[in-house]
C-alpha cells in the first residue's frame, strides 16, 4: 500500500541520511572547562546545546566550534549525537553537510530558509540549488506534527551559536 | 447500596426516547440479547453504530481507532446524557433550595452511586477528581498534610518521615510515580521499587523482599498500559497488608476493561479516569476505604467542603465532600455514569473475554512479523487488548506515521512509562490498544500495515 504520500514524506534522500548520519559521534560529553580551554588554545570557541522533543522523546546534542571572529567566523567543528525518528536524524545529518565549513552568516541564512520552508505547510517550493539535500524536507512541511522533528537539530545548532554570539 | 432515583424528567413526547432515558430507567441501551461469554462480531458491529466518531475516513481509509488505551470514544448515549443535563437540570449542587438545584444534586449523587456499584464500592468511598492523575496527587498531598501534623491523631497512619518507605513498581505510568517521588522528597521517606523482569512482568520474588515493616504504602498498577499484563493484585495486597502497608491501585487500564471489585480486591485506594471508559474528559474517580477517607486530611480546600467556618479555621465535611472543594464536574460525572451504564449493559465479563481475544490476535500477529519485537510476555499470559512493539531499525514515530497514512490510529512514544521502556531496552514503542468496539478486521489491518513498515524504511533483510 506504500502510498505516494509516504514516499513524498520519506524521500530516499531522507532515508539515506537517517542511515549515514553524517557528523554523528558515539559520545558527546558535557562541555567542561578543560575541553573549552583546550579548544581555545587551538583558536576554536566551542558551544553545545541539548534539545528534547517532549512529544516523542527525541533528543539531540549538537556541538559547534567556531574559528575566527565577526563576519569571518567559520564553523570549523561540528558534531552531534542523538536518538530519534528518521526525520530528526536525517535532518541532523543534512545539517552537518550544510553548515560545516560555512561562515556563521551563511549558516544563519540557511537556517532561516529551512525554517521558512518547514513552516510553509507545503506552499514553498524549495530551491534545491540553494538548499541542497535540505530541500528534501519540503514534504515534511505538510505534516505539522513532524516539523518539530525536522527542526530539532537546527534549533540545537541555533542555540549553540547563540552562546557564541559576540557582543555587538 | 441504594440508587437515588433521578427526579422525573419534564414531560416529553414518548416517541422521543433517547438512550439516556433508557439508562436512567435501567433498561438495556440496545438489544444485547444472548448471554454469550464474549461479544460476537455482529454485536461489535451493532456497538459501533453507537459511536459516530468511528465512522469516518482518515487519509482516505476507514478509521481504525487503536488508541483506546490513551483515550476511548464516547457513545451517543453518553453525549446525550451530558446534553440532557444542561438542557434540563443545570444548577449548582449541594446548595440552594430551588427545584433545579435539588434535581442537579440528585442526578449528581445518583451518578456517584452508579459508579460506586460498578467498582464494588460504597457511595461515600467515591471521590470525584478531574482524572486519575489528580486522584494520585490528592492522596499524596493528603499524606503530606498529615505529615505536617494536619488531621490530628486520626491521621497518624498517613504520616511519613525519614525511615519510612514508599514502594512503587518499575512499570508505573508517570502519573503513579512522580507524585510518590515528590511525596518522598517532601517528607524524607525513601522511594523503592519492585523491578520488572525481562519478560515485562513484576518480579514477585523481589517484591517479597522489598515490602518490609518500614513500607507504609505500595502504589501499583492493576494492568500495564505498555505490556498489557494484569498484575497479581491479590498477592500484592496480602504481602503489603502483612507488613501493615496501605495499597494504592492505579485502575486506569483495568476499570474500563474488566469487572472490577475494589472491595473484593482489598486495596485501600484506587484511581481511574472517565475518558478511558467511554466517558468524557475532565472526570476521574478516587476510591478510598471509608475508614481511611474518614481519617484523611483534605488536599484542596475552600467552598463546598466545610461545615462551619470562622476567621481562624474551619470544620470539614465527611467524605466524599471533604475532598471535593469548589464547584464540581457535574455534567461529566453524569456522563460518566451513563458510560458505566453502557458498559454494564454490555457486560464487563464479556468485554474482558472479547478483549483477551483481541489481545491474542495482536500478539499472534505481531510475533509473526520478522523484525518486530513484542514488549511483554507472549501467548499464554492473559493481557488486556493491548500490545506495544518495537520495529527493529525504525523509530516508533515513523511507524506511527506510516500507520496513520493508512487510517490506523496508534500511540507512539514512551506512553508515560520511560523507566519501563528503558528496562526493556527501548526508548519508544508503537502501541495498539482495543476496546469493545474494535473489530478483528481493524486488528488485521494494523498487522498488515505493520508488516510493510520495515521493507518501506529499507531495513528488511
Ligand atoms: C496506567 C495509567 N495510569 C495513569 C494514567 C493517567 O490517566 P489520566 O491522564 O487520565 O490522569 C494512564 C493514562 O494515560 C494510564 O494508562
Amino acid at each position: 500500500m506504500t502510498s505516494s504520500a509516504m514516499q513524498q514524506l520519506y524521500q530516499q534522500i531522507i532515508l539515506d541520511h537517517a542511515k549515514s548520519a553524517n557528523g554523528a559521534v558515539a559520545e558527546l560529553a558535557a562541555l567542561d572547562a578543560d575541553a573549552a580551554t583546550a579548544a581555545s588554545a587551538a583558536g576554536v570557541r566551542l558551544a553545545q546545546s541539548h534539545q528534547v522533543n517532549t512529544t516523542c522523546g527525541d533528543e539531540i546534542t549538537v556541538r559547534v566550534g567556531l574559528s575566527g571572529t565577526g563576519a569571518d567566523a567559520r564553523i570549523d567543528e561540528f558534531a552531534w549525537r542523538g536518538a530519534g525518528c528518521s526525520i530528526s536524524m536525517a535532518s541532523a545529518s543534512v545539517l552537518n553537510d550544510t553548515v560545516r565549513g560555512t561562515t556563521v552568516a551563511e549558516s544563519e541564512a540557511m537556517l532561516d530558509l529551512f525554517r521558512e520552508m518547514l513552516r510553509s505547510r507545503g506552499t514553498i517550493e524549495p530551491d534545491e540549488e540553494v538548499l541542497g539535500d535540505a530541500a528534501a524536507f519540503a514534504g515534511v512541511s505538510k505534516y505539522p506534527a513532524r516539523v518539530k522533528c525536522a527542526m530539532l537539530p537546527w534549533v540545537a545548532f541555533e542555540a549553540a551559536l547563540l552562546q557564541l554570539a559576540e557582543p555587538a | 447500596m441504594t440508587f437515588v432515583a433521578p427526579p422525573p424528567a419534564p414531560a416529553r413526547d414518548p416517541s422521543d426516547q433517547t438512550p439516556s432515558d433508557h439508562a436512567q430507567t435501567d433498561q438495556p441501551l440496545t438489544d444485547r440479547s444472548g448471554s454469550d461469554l464474549t461479544l460476537s462480531s455482529d454485536e461489535v458491529l451493532r456497538i459501533r453504530n453507537d459511536f459516530p466518531v468511528l465512522h469516518q475516513l482518515v487519509n482516505g481509509h476507514p478509521l481504525a481507532y487503536l488508541d483506546s488505551g490513551a483515550t476511548s470514544q464516547n457513545p451517543i448515549s453518553v453525549m446525550e446524557a451530558e446534553q440532557e443535563y444542561y438542557e434540563q437540570r443545570n444548577a449548582a449542587v449541594h446548595r440552594g433550595a430551588h427545584t433545579l438545584a435539588f434535581a442537579a444534586t440528585e442526578v449528581f449523587e445518583a451518578a456517584r452511586a452508579t459508579v460506586a456499584a460498578f467498582v464494588g464500592a460504597a457511595e461515600n468511598e467515591i471521590v470525584w477528581t478531574s482524572n486519575a492523575t489528580e486522584g494520585v496527587n490528592l492522596v499524596s498531598y493528603a499524606f503530606s498534610n498529615a505529615s505536617l501534623g494536619l488531621g490530628g491523631p486520626a491521621a497518624t497512619r498517613f504520616r511519613l518521615g525519614t525511615g519510612d518507605e514508599i514502594v512503587v513498581t518499575e512499570m508505573e505510568h508517570h502519573s503513579n510515580l512522580i507524585p510518590w517521588q515528590q511525596l518522598a522528597l517532601r517528607t524524607g521517606a525513601t522511594l523503592r521499587f519492585i523491578p520488572v523482569r525481562a519478560d515485562g512482568t513484576l518480579d514477585m520474588t523481589a517484591a517479597g523482599e522489598i515490602l518490609n515493616p518500614r513500607t507504609r504504602l505500595l502504589a501499583v498498577t492493576h494492568a500495564s498500559n505498555v505490556v498489557g499484563t494484569i498484575n497479581p493484585i491479590d498477592d500484592l495486597v496480602a504481602m503489603a497488608h502483612a507488613v501493615d502497608a496501605l495499597v494504592f491501585l492505579d485502575a486506569c487500564q483495568s476499570a474500563p476493561h474488566l469487572a472490577l471489585d475494589l472491595t473484593a480486591l482489598g486495596v485501600d485506594f484506587a484511581v481511574f479516569s472517565g475518558h478511558k471508559m467511554l466517558g468524557p474528559t475532565g472526570i476521574g474517580v478516587l476510591y478510598g476505604k471509608a475508614e481511611l477517607l474518614a481519617a484523611m486530611p483534605p488536599f484542596l480546600t475552600g467552598g463546598s467542603m466545610i461545615t462551619t467556618v470562622d476567621m481562624q479555621g474551619a470544620e470539614f465535611l465527611a467524605p466524599p465532600q471533604r475532598f471535593e472543594a469548589g464547584t464540581q464536574r457535574i455534567s461529566q460525572a453524569i456522563a460518566l455514569a451513563s458510560a458505566v451504564d453502557y458498559l454494564s449493559h454490555t457486560g464487563m465479563h464479556r468485554i474482558r473475554t472479547r478483549e483477551a481475544e483481541l489481545g491474542r490476535r495482536l500478539v499472534e500477529g505481531v510475533t509473526a512479523i520478522p523484525g518486530v519485537r513484542l514488549l511483554g510476555p507472549g501467548l499464554g499470559v492473559e493481557r488486556i487488548g493491548l500490545a506495544a512493539v518495537d520495529v527493529a531499525g525504525v523509530h516508533a514515530h515513523d511507524v506511527g506515521q506510516f500507520l496513520d497514512e493508512a487510517g490506523i490510529a496508534v500511540r507512539v512514544g514512551h506512553h508515560c512509562a520511560q523507566p519501563l521502556h528503558k528496562k526493556l531496552g527501548v526508548t519508544a514503542s508503537t502501541r495498539a490498544s482495543t476496546y469493545l468496539y474494535t473489530t478483528d478486521d481493524e486488528v488485521d489491518r494494523f498487522l498488515a500495515v505493520l508488516a510493510e513498515v520495515a521493507p518501506f524504511f529499507g531495513v528488511s533483510r
